[in-house]
């Protein structure tokens, strides 16, 4: 096992105006799951790749563990990039289809059993090993593939969108376990997601890429909590926060006809500025007497809770007031569509507020 | 109601049972082709005479998939061709089914396990490798990292006394401007590992003649790899004096089948430098395409150029322009021997593979019976001593396997195992646990609070 570390990292591809991975600097824990998310072309899969080894490393380097190993060949780095293929081998059992490339790298007989009864065991297929795979669900051979990876013992797993071929429900029930099963292995892994829900259940940490450049790595807690730019903030979380121009006013920021409070300290961070951006996530949003004013469009009720959007009302600048948000509310207390309503924030620690002409969090 | 995405579409396709999960299709309109195991569904389809094979996958590969196979088409890289994307599929019931992604069977192929089944001698085996290897360089030339490199995701067809391989599985394929040393060598050794382990499988399956070994196959692919990649690219370094080389270095390349499109050649001193900057398959075929108009695989080509060479050296032509020649030898040997051949027969190989092999027989007879045979007799006797005895290679249906005594517990598809196969699966704790899961794009972030919570 080891640690991962990116210097500066940096890709160029031939012939592009700007690199698709600009000075990429991360140090992956010893055992952390870290999952690389972004919208696509941001970089996340190029980064895995530069580490894997298929993309070169234009400048800036890479390492696992005390090595270096920006210019070592695939083989020689210790990684198992995990899902590549599975394809299974009809005529062999479950467990040599597990262990056959432990069998090529020259391992003993006795070491390749116990490697793959241990992961047999960890992954529930200790009853299947001597079973052949052909009538395997697909989350059973998902399974076996993971086996292949795991009998290889690297210091660190790879993986690449490794869920997008599976229906809805089977992705559902192999992320969990997989991150179940990378908690208890310890095995330091890389995963790589444009789907933040998968990243956010998954990751111990999460880096957000968006550009070829690094915004943010924390927990997926504070990504939520703590966004530190507008890309942050609108990328993580389902529905997204709702982000909105506000004008800046004496005691705070005014969104239609009401002035959201925020510090005389955070709005001197704008200096200069005219307008800040105010985010609040859904589910913090609460119908209050005093608040922003909205004119509710849809209710989608979604048993006890439910989803209310409509758009912002109210005098003020036209650029502020239409725009759309969306409300996490209880399904009781739901109001009627067509109505107009006021939202304010339930706690004022989740107002966060950012400097539209930077796009940074100032709050 | 399903769209259809497609640049050749056929209007046949339209009708077919698109509410219907590809899984529970009527028989009438399958057939049952011979394949190897998939990740994913797939079927062989009959509208008419044409045959399709039918692949049910999520939209985001199904489309990448048609892309690359399409990219492929267009730079003329052996693959099947991708005809459509069905999306917007809807059961009965109302809920929305994956897209299919429809390519055309490629007519002659024959997959590897048919091959295997039939009994192969250890040198077909070389053969095959050698023809997936060739493929593989192929397509890293123009760029391609195909991402899972395996006999099952090629069909071979005969290729004179050779195989030519044709990819069929483009799902983790990429296309770049060119590839990284470390792309290839990921590429390759995936390669290595899934050759290794179908060769285990087709031991285990008793069908791998027991003088080969499954690591000296797997290891060959990637030393003839090798050998080819640096003979179609590697520099060439010597002395001033040797300036015929460069000659030789062409001539080495166009044998294997290739032209050189640009050659760096640099004079430094005493020394000259050479490497090949862009190498294009199918030397062979194009000059027969020029010269004939006949389609053929690259030893088929070179085997037919040959003998129209030896036509017009022995009819002395050698003053008569190529192309004139190459007319009159095809109104006076490749026609007359095709039009020998009856027409129920002619399912059984392809036209060129059965000029190529009468060819072959006329040597043998001619060697047999110590006098020249001619073209048109050797023709008739190959009908009647050959190909009367060959199986169909058209759709190379199902045959009787000669080793696998097995029985499909569904003859349309591998995937679901033999009839005898172990009996119902063991009780599995992770799919009961896995039946009640949330919807994939749900956030439960209250239940990440919980989690981060340090435990009292």
């Amino acid at each position: 096992m080891a640690t991962v570390s990116f210097h500066d990292a940096t890709r160029v591809y031939p012939g592009a105006d700007r690199p698709a991975v600009d000075k990429f600097n991360l140090e992956i824990g010893d055992g952390e799951f870290m999952v690389l998310v972004g919208p696509s072309g941001c970089g996340k899969s190029t980064t895995l790749r530069m580490l894997a080894g298929l993309e070169d490393v234009n400048s800036g380097s890479i390492f696992i563990g005390d090595r270096d190993v920006t210019t070592l060949p695939p083989k020689d780095r210790d990684i198992a990039m995990v899902f590549q293929n599975y394809a299974l081998y009809p005529h062999m059992s479950v467990a040599d289809n597990m262990g056959f490339a432990l069998k090529m790298a020259g391992v003993p007989k006795a070491e390749r059993d116990q490697r793959v009864n241990e992961a047999a065991k960890l992954l529930g297929l200790e009853e299947f090993l001597a079973r052949k795979p052909k009538a395997l669900s697909g989350g059973q051979r998902q399974r076996v593939a993971m086996g292949r990876a795991i009998v290889r013992k690297p210091q660190v797993f790879l993986m690449d969108e490794p869920l997008s071929n599976l229906d809805a429900k089977l992705r559902v029930s192999t992320r969990t376990q997989i991150a179940a099963l990378q908690a208890r292995l310890g095995v330091t892994t890389v995963y790589v997601t444009h789907d933040q829900v998968e990243a956010m259940t998954m990751g111990d940490r999460i880096a957000v890429m968006k550009d070829g450049l690094l915004q943010q790595v924390d927990t997926p807690l504070t990504l939520y909590d703590a966004p530190v730019n507008l890309f942050v903030a609108g990328f993580i979380g389902s529905p997204a926060m709702n982000l909105m121009p506000a004008k800046i006013v004496d005691g705070g920021a005014q969104i239609g006809d009401y002035t959201v409070p925020v510090s005389r300290d955070v709005l001197a961070k704008a200096t200069g500025e005219d307008t800040v951006v105010i985010g609040i996530r859904p589910e913090n949003f609460a119908v209050s007497t005093t608040g922003i004013s909205v004119d509710v469009a849809v209710v989608e009720e979604l048993g006890a809770d439910g989803y209310l959007y409509g758009t912002i009302t109210g005098s003020g600048d036209d650029a502020i007031t239409a725009q759309q948000i969306v409300a996490h509310i209880s399904a009781r207390t739901a109001p009627q569509r067509g109505t107009t309503i006021r939202l304010n924030a339930a706690d004022p620690a989740g107002v966060h507020v950012f400097s539209e002409k930077t796009g940074l969090r100032i709050s | 109601m399903p769209h259809f995405l497609s640049s050749r579409p056929d209007s046949r396709l339209i009708p077919l049972p698109w509410q219907v999960p590809l899984a529970e299709w009527p028989a009438d309109y399958l057939v049952a082709l011979p394949r190897g195991i998939s990740r994913h569904v797939v079927r062989f389809v009959a509208v008419g005479q044409s045959i399709y094979a039918a692949k049910e996958v999520v939209e985001e590969l199904a489309l990448h998939e048609y892309r690359m196979l399409a990219e492929l088409h267009r730079l003329g890289a052996p693959a099947v061709e991708a005809v459509a994307v069905v999306t917007d599929r809807i059961d009965e019931a109302g809920q929305p089914l994956d897209p299919v992604l429809i390519t055309r069977h490629l007519e002659f192929s024959l997959p590897y396990r048919t091959l295997f089944d039939r009994g192969v001698r250890p040198e077909t085996v070389t053969r095959l490798i050698d023809a997936l290897v060739v493929l593989f360089v192929r397509l890293h030339l123009i760029g391609f990292l195909w991402g899972d490199v395996s006999l099952s995701n090629v069909l071979f067809r005969r290729d004179a006394g050779e195989f030519a391989a044709y990819l069929v599985d483009a799902e983790t394929s990429e296309i770049h401007p060119s590839l990284s040393d470390g792309q290839r060598e990921h590429d390759l050794q995936i390669a290595h590992v899934n050759l290794y382990g179908e060769f285990l499988d087709l031991e285990a399956g008793g069908v791998l003649d027991p003088w080969l070994q499954p690591q000296v196959l797997a290891d060959s692919v990637v030393s003839r790899y090798h050998d080819l990649w640096n003979e179609l690219t590697g520099m060439e370094e010597f002395s001033g004096s040797e300036p015929f080389r460069i000659e030789n270095r062409v001539r080495r390349l166009n044998a294997l089948g290739f032209d050189v499109a640009e050659l760096d050649i640099d004079m430094d001193g005493s020394k000259i430098k050479i490497q090949p900057k862009v190498v294009e398959a199918g030397y062979h075929s194009r000059r027969l395409m020029r010269l004939t108009g006949i389609d053929a695989e690259e030893n088929q080509a070179r085997r037919l150029l040959n003998d129209l060479d030896t036509y017009r050296a022995s009819h002395g032509l050698q003053h008569m322009d190529e192309s004139v020649v190459g007319s009159k030898w095809m109104r006076n040997c490749y026609q007359p021997v095709l039009e020998a051949v009856p027409f129920e027969l002619r399912g059984k190989r392809e036209p060129v593979q059965i000029y190529h092999e009468v060819l072959e027989h006329r040597w043998y007879l001619s060697e047999r019976q110590h006098r020249e045979v001619p073209l048109l007799e050797a023709a008739q006797a190959y009908v009647h001593d050959i190909l009367e005895g060959l199986p169909d290679e058209k759709v190379s249906a199902l045959d009787e396997p000669s080793v696998e005594l097995r029985k499909l517990a569904n003859p349309f598809d591998p995937s679901q195992g033999y009839v005898d196969d172990d009996g119902p699966p063991p009780f599995d704790p992770w799919e009961a646990a896995a039946e009640d899961v949330p919807a994939p794009d749900f956030l439960d972030i209250n239940a990440l609070r919980a989690k981060a919570q340090p435990s009292e």
